[in-house]
């Protein structure tokens, strides 16, 4: 058979094995584990689109806790009852036409998508002239300032208050197809001529821009781009936990999400995906850090962070002998696997596109 | 082909290129030689529409291109070919070899050129799917060389292409600069190594602080003594 069509069957098959997994979990597995699976969801989404930005395109961003806020606030005021924003919103009444407004899930989540790619553009606009570190500085700044926006436009948001009673979405479905369809889309940009433009771009802006690449036009693309998943997994977010509040998009948010991307690799989705379910099931593994124990004979009370201690322990080691991360730039493909198990290979000839 | 009168480039206060006028016809080698911070760089930064143009005018062919964008610039035929090897170096060499075309949209006639670059730099050919970040030097020049020929450009304009590498080396980038220039591309070089330069032109300048002090035939300039007492470190 030919190697096309063994890789179409594979991915096939690994299709429908995710189908029934869903399907497993839905049925067998505990509300806790549910949860857990599903934050990795959100983790994952997350991870994959910063990758695009940091990664893919080599902009050091910090903002993407800010676009996070901003979709799971979008998508809460849009989805809640107005009887519950009646009674939520005590201090200060929700302006119209938003007190009137109860949306479905989906668009409502899609929208909040948009509005984070509207600010992503907005923001990336003046933000995109810098490099480097004075970018991370700008976007970490714009992430803030959208934060402390939210905390005060008390008739819109509530304030610090937060707000709760959202929607609650239990279903892996959900979580995990927003998940798979980030990657595919993302993987499809990645392998496109506009995929390419960004990654030359990371490579070398000069050489970029003397082969005729629109260097800002591009950066602004994939920065949108970021933002938008970033609001679509604050959404989920919103809609996993039920409640936000604005301390939860603090900027060291965008630090775990960094912690993500470099343990799996700049550069590689693979590495997000993997990196991002690791780190999540993790935290909650690592809970037991944090009781009190006793080690050695040694009466050790409980330090709430200690697991913060210990991913940031991983962090170093990573970084100081494994600068390249799980998967470095590489991607899970089936080639690899097939390579590995003894399929034969067709001897490439004359120019093709990997595929 | 390509004619710059009376150009002028700011670098915020300092004034880098003070009113070049040059010319380079169509078939011909033309070089820019000049010491460190002559403006040879920032000129052909200009013609690519990689920095902006104070004053002057930059006419392509009859068509003016002054503050024309990089893009628009490579699809009408000049291509730049950066100094110090700037490859995309994730990127393996197949790959680099199609970001060159990224201008382009004929898909059929890429993969020609393709194979076009392979037969005329069998190494690259060798080294197709490596990232391009693992070539030797003298590699990486080549790579340079044959992603700036994949925009089909009409000018081929090249900052320092000899920049770092061995002499060996040195040799083999004149000699596919001739062998370029023999399949009728014309170019604009940049050199630092005067000697060779001025040994391939048809026609030098010479540059010193932003202003062309001397021109002539390339033989010439190499046999003028000015020159070799400045730039070539002959008495």
């Amino acid at each position: 058979m030919d190697r096309q069509k063994i890789k179409t069957f594979l991915t096939l098959g690994l299709v429908l094995l995710s189908c029934l997994v869903l399907f497993w979990g839905e049925q067998y597995l505990g509300k806790f584990s549910t949860r857990v699976l599903n934050l990795a969801a959100i983790f994952v989404i997350l991870g994959a689109s910063m990758n695009l930005v940091l990664g893919f395109t080599g902009m050091f961003s910090l903002g993407h806790a800010g676009f996070m806020c901003v979709g799971a606030y979008v998508s809460a005021i849009l989805t809640m009852s107005p009887e519950s924003k009646e009674m939520i919103y005590f201090m200060e009444p929700i302006i119209s036409p938003l007190d009137k407004i109860h949306w479905p899930v989906f668009p409502a989540i899609l929208t909040a998508g948009l509005v984070a790619a509207f600010f992503g553009f907005l923001i990336g606009f003046p933000a995109l002239r810098l490099r480097d570190d004075y970018l991370a500085i700008a976007t970490l700044g714009f992430g803030e300032i959208i934060r402390i926006i939210v905390t005060n436009t008390i008739s819109i948001t509530n304030g610090s208050l937060g707000l709760k009673n959202i929607p609650p979405i239990k279903s892996l479905w959900v979580y995990w197809g927003f998940a798979i369809a980030t990657i595919w889309i993302l993987k499809q940009l990645i392998n496109s001529s506009w995929g390419y433009a960004f990654k030359a771009i990371r490579d070398n802006e000069i050489a970029a821009e003397a082969m005729g690449i629109d260097i800002f036009k591009h950066k602004l693309m994939s920065f949108t781009i970021g933002a938008f998943f970033a609001g679509l997994a604050g959404a989920l977010m919103g809609h996993l936990i039920t409640s936000v509040d604005p301390t939860m998009f603090r900027f060291l948010f965008t630090f775990q999400i960094l912690l993500i991307i470099v343990l799996g690799g700049l550069g590689s989705l693979t590495g997000s995906v993997i990196a991002g379910v690791l780190v999540t099931v993790m935290m909650e593994v690592l809970r037991f850090v944090e009781q009190p124990m006793n080690l050695f004979g040694l009466q050790i009370p409980g330090i709430p962070g200690m697991r913060m201690v210990i991913f940031a322990l991983l962090l170093l080691v990573v970084i100081l002998f494994y600068r390249q991360g799980l998967m470095g730039t590489r991607e899970f493909n089936w080639d690899w696997v097939l390579d590995k198990v003894g399929v034969g290979r067709r001897k490439e000839k004359g120019v093709g596109v990997d595929g | 082909m390509l004619k710059i009168e009376d150009l002028h480039v700011y670098y915020g206060g300092i004034h880098a290129l003070k009113g070049i006028t040059l010319e380079v016809p169509e078939n011909k080698i033309v070089t820019l030689v000049g010491a460190n911070g002559a403006g040879k760089s920032t000129t052909l930064r200009a013609i690519s529409g990689l920095v902006p143009v104070a004053r002057g005018k930059i006419t392509f062919r009859g068509e003016e291109i002054t503050r024309t964008k990089t893009a628009e610039i490579v699809k009408k035929g000049i291509t730049l070919v950066p100094e110090g090897r700037r490859i995309f170096a994730n990127l393996t060499v197949l790959e680099n070899l199609n970001m060159g075309a990224y201008a382009r949209t004929d898909k059929e006639e890429i993969k020609r050129d393709i194979q076009r670059i392979y037969e005329m730099f069998p190494r690259l050919k060798e080294r197709e799917w490596q990232a391009a970040g693992t070539l030797s030097g003298g590699e990486q020049q080549m790579l340079a060389v044959g992603r700036a020929l994949m925009s089909r450009p009409a000018l081929l304009m090249m900052d320092e292409p000899s920049l770092g590498l061995a002499p060996l080396l040195v040799k083999e980038v004149f000699r596919i600069i001739k062998d370029i220039y023999s399949k009728g591309m014309t170019i604009l070089l940049i050199e630092q190594n005067a000697t060779a330069a001025l040994q391939v032109a048809d026609y030098g300048y010479v540059l010193e602080t932003g202003n062309i002090v001397l021109q002539g035939p390339g033989k010439e300039l190499a046999a003028n003594d000015e020159v070799k007492r400045a730039y070539l470190g002959k008495a």
